[in-house]
């Protein structure tokens, strides 16, 4: 026991005495997942997400005007007015998603073509082709906008005249085809409604109001935990894949150790391989423990992520210790020269953390990769610490988590155990 | 005759189809220094690996004090103290705590772990620079430290592998009065070198391993006798010396052989009481003599007379 202490205490001095790895292993992980996770939308309390376009008025119709400040008043746009010109230079260099333009005569236009579609107005849209998604909901954020805006000019006192015109224009056609004799109609019945909308004493002003969607939305995050916060998996998938480089690290060390002789020094000593070998995964797992935990509290402080299941979160770090620690023995079980391991260990652990969802969470993933990435063990440490902070979900979920990675922890431990031991028969 | 603390019997080790040690046996007695000499590739490290448990033999018996030397805990191991060729030592901790370490090891701890940390310090002259790191240190200075760590745990035999390599001369000195303290107390040494003049001043039995098996197992006296010659006079002519003359030279009393090469000469000799005569001989021929040189017959000579090659080959 007093050598096992000892072993374990001799790689946590080595470690502390390491400020480069400690400064790796530890800021770097808060740099990056800050960066991703303000990416993934923070805290999402900032109003962040909101959609850049440019707007480009070259119509003073009452209606081309209400367009431009119903758009700028939309909660997901942020709109800058600007003239054409500008806006295209600023979508070619990509500082605009999509500019729209409201030419001139185009409110009339689109009031005209409202019944029976003649003579639409074209309204000219950039975008960058790189931000199509973005086109895609902006075309539908106008669409709403516009038809509120044209319908209620026209269904207003204001549109009788361009019913009157349009009326006309269809008697006229209609002598010709007889088709076209309903919508004459229509419109007929239509301008008598706008007459009586007109008339001061009805107290009726719904036609006023224009067409509107037949609904709307009540939108509501559902997670079992508090408030989705973008950092809480950031966090998660970085502390993962940077405390798994901290493992590579602790098995480099010891192919160091291996190749400088201090290997044999300890072999000399009366304690038995498995004994220098748990030391190095018990220190190893304190380590990963330590740094997932001051990850975390970094987290906690400066980006208001929350822990919902505290019990959950130390089983998982310390899952997750473990796992960290049978990874770093085998890469020195496995690998030959330090210069080498490094290398592909380097590579399996970059994999091993895309495919846990490190980087995006993995429910972006499609359902199949969603499937097959659980056979690795990152996928189930990252999202352990996802269902113990902003998904707050039960311990029994948190367990699940500990348990596969605590199976996948000895299974690299037995099989580094093993090589080490043919080798030393040798 | 002292009894055995070391007994290793018909001990072979291979590597794939190479053998690395065949058959060796060898005895190390209590307070003997054995000196274990050989070239590079001889078999001393894979030796020394086995008697310390580090790498397993394919056959053979390892005996210290007694117990079996295996891998793994080990009461054997317990009685050796083990100085590798490399340092091993972490640059990272101080001093101090690598002898902590190395001690703990060894089951010491408290108190009792202290006083051996310190006592060791002292032993090898760092008790003022216990809380520096190695990485601070001098190659020498590293090298007693790491002779430091092996004597904590009070060892009845020290093995040291090539402990001066890499050390200038002050500091190989500093590490010799250490060792000779060691001897001082009646402490087991087996010291592995290529320094041969290191070898014969600490040993008092000599093994001398080549190709993995043991050529010679005696005192250096007894190794001396085996040679022809004991001594060797180094002599620089005025001028190449003629066939003549190289023959009577041979022909003097105790000269073994001669050598020439261009106006020097080397002559064997089979005592070094011969040489004066030798010298006296050529100068009644006429000879003028530029320099002249005598020198005891060295273990370099022996390992040359055993093997045919030298030590450094």
């Amino acid at each position: 026991m007093t050598a096992l202490i000892a072993l374990v205490r001799k790689d946590l001095l080595l470690y502390l005495n390491n400020r480069r790895a400690l400064l790796l292993h530890l800021l770097m992980p808060v740099v990056l997942a800050a960066f991703f996770g303000s990416l993934f939308g923070g805290n999402s309390s900032a109003g962040s997400g909101k959609i850049d376009i440019g707007l480009v008025i070259q119509d003073h119709s009452t209606i081309s005007q209400r367009i431009g400040a119903g758009l700028k008043t939309n909660s997901v746009l942020k709109v800058q007015e600007l003239s054409e010109q500008d806006a295209q230079a600023l979508v070619k260099k990509g500082k605009l998603a999509v500019a729209v333009v409201l030419p001139e005569g185009f409110g009339e236009r689109a009031a005209s073509a409202l019944f029976g579609g003649r003579g639409k107005p074209a309204m000219p849209v950039y975008y960058d082709p790189s931000q199509s998604t973005v086109l895609a909901m902006v075309k539908g954020l106008l669409t709403q906008q516009v038809m509120q805006e044209v319908s209620a000019a026209v269904m207003g006192p204001e549109g009788s005249a361009i019913t009157a015109r349009q009326l006309d224009q269809v008697r006229a056609e209609a002598a010709k085809d007889p088709r076209l004799a309903p919508l004459g109609d229509f419109l007929d019945s239509f301008k008598k409604f706008q007459q009586q909308s007109a008339a001061p004493d009805t107290g009726n002003d719904s036609g006023a109001r224009g067409m509107s969607m037949p609904y709307h939305t009540e939108d509501q995050a559902l997670s079992s935990g508090p408030k989705y916060n973008g950092y809480a998996h950031s966090f998660a998938g970085m502390g993962v894949q940077f405390i798994l480089f901290m493992g590579i690290d602790m098995g480099i060390g010891i192919l160091l150790a291996r190749r400088l002789g201090i290997w044999n020094r300890l072999q000399a000593a009366p304690v038995s391989l498995t004994t220098v070998l748990l030391g190095r995964a018990l220190s190893g797992a304190l380590i990963a423990m330590a740094l997932m935990t001051a990850i975390f509290l970094c987290a906690v402080l400066v980006f208001k992520v929350q822990i919902s299941n505290l019990p959950g979160f130390i089983g998982i770090a310390a899952c997750f210790g473990l796992l960290t620690a049978g990874f770093g023995l085998l890469v020195a079980a496995f690998g030959k020269t330090p210069e080498a391991a490094r290398g592909i260990a380097s590579f399996a652990t970059l994999i091993l953390v895309m495919l846990g969802g490190a980087w995006v969470p993995s429910f972006i993933f499609p359902v199949w990769m969603q499937q097959v990435t659980l056979i690795t063990p990152t996928r189930w440490a990252v999202d352990g610490l996802d269902a113990v902070t902003w998904r707050g979900l039960d311990f029994a979920v948190a367990a699940q988590s500990m348990a596969v990675q605590l199976g996948f922890a000895l299974l690299f431990g037995a099989l580094a155990v093993w090589k080490f031991r043919r080798d030393q028969e040798r | 005759m002292a009894s055995a603390l070391l007994s290793v019997q018909q001990v072979s080790k291979s590597y794939g189809a190479r053998k690395a040690v065949d058959g060796v046996s060898f005895q190390v007695r209590r307070g003997q220094t054995l000196g274990l000499i050989g070239p590079n590739g001889a078999g001393k490290s894979t030796t020394v690996g086995m008697i310390c448990g580090v790498l397993r033999a394919d056959s053979g018996s390892i005996l210290v004090d007694g117990e079996a030397m295996g891998q793994g805990a080990s009461a054997a191991k317990r009685k050796i103290g083990y100085v590798p060729q490399d340092l091993a030592l972490y640059e990272d901790l101080s001093a101090l705590e690598n002898l902590h370490l190395f001690g703990a090891l060894y089951g010491l701890k408290g108190a009792l772990l202290k006083e051996r940390c310190r006592a060791a310090l002292e032993l090898v002259q760092l008790a003022d620079r216990a809380g520096d790191h190695p990485s601070t240190f001098s190659g020498g200075m590293k090298r007693r430290l790491n002779i430091a760590a092996a004597l904590l745990h009070d060892p009845q035999l020290l093995i040291l592998d090539e402990p001066t390599v890499g050390v200038d001369p002050q500091s190989r000195n500093a590490i010799f009065d250490t060792l000779e303290a060691l001897q001082a107390q009646g402490r087991s040494l087996i010291y592995t070198s290529h320094y041969m003049e290191e070898v014969e001043r600490l040993a008092d039995h000599l093994v001398i391993i080549d190709h993995g098996k043991v050529l010679a197992d005696e005192t250096p006296a007894a190794l001396y006798q085996r040679l022809p010659a004991q001594a060797a006079l180094y002599a620089e002519l005025g001028e190449e010396p003629s066939a003549a003359l190289l023959a009577g030279v041979q022909a003097q009393s105790g000269v073994q052989d001669v050598a020439r090469d261009g106006a020097a000469l080397t002559i064997r000799l089979s005592a070094a009481v011969h040489a004066a005569a030798v010298l006296a001989w050529l100068n009644a021929q006429g000879m003028p003599l530029l320099h002249f040189a005598t020198a005891k017959t060295s273990l370099e000579d022996i390992f040359l007379n055993l093997t045919g090659r030298s030590l450094r080959d």
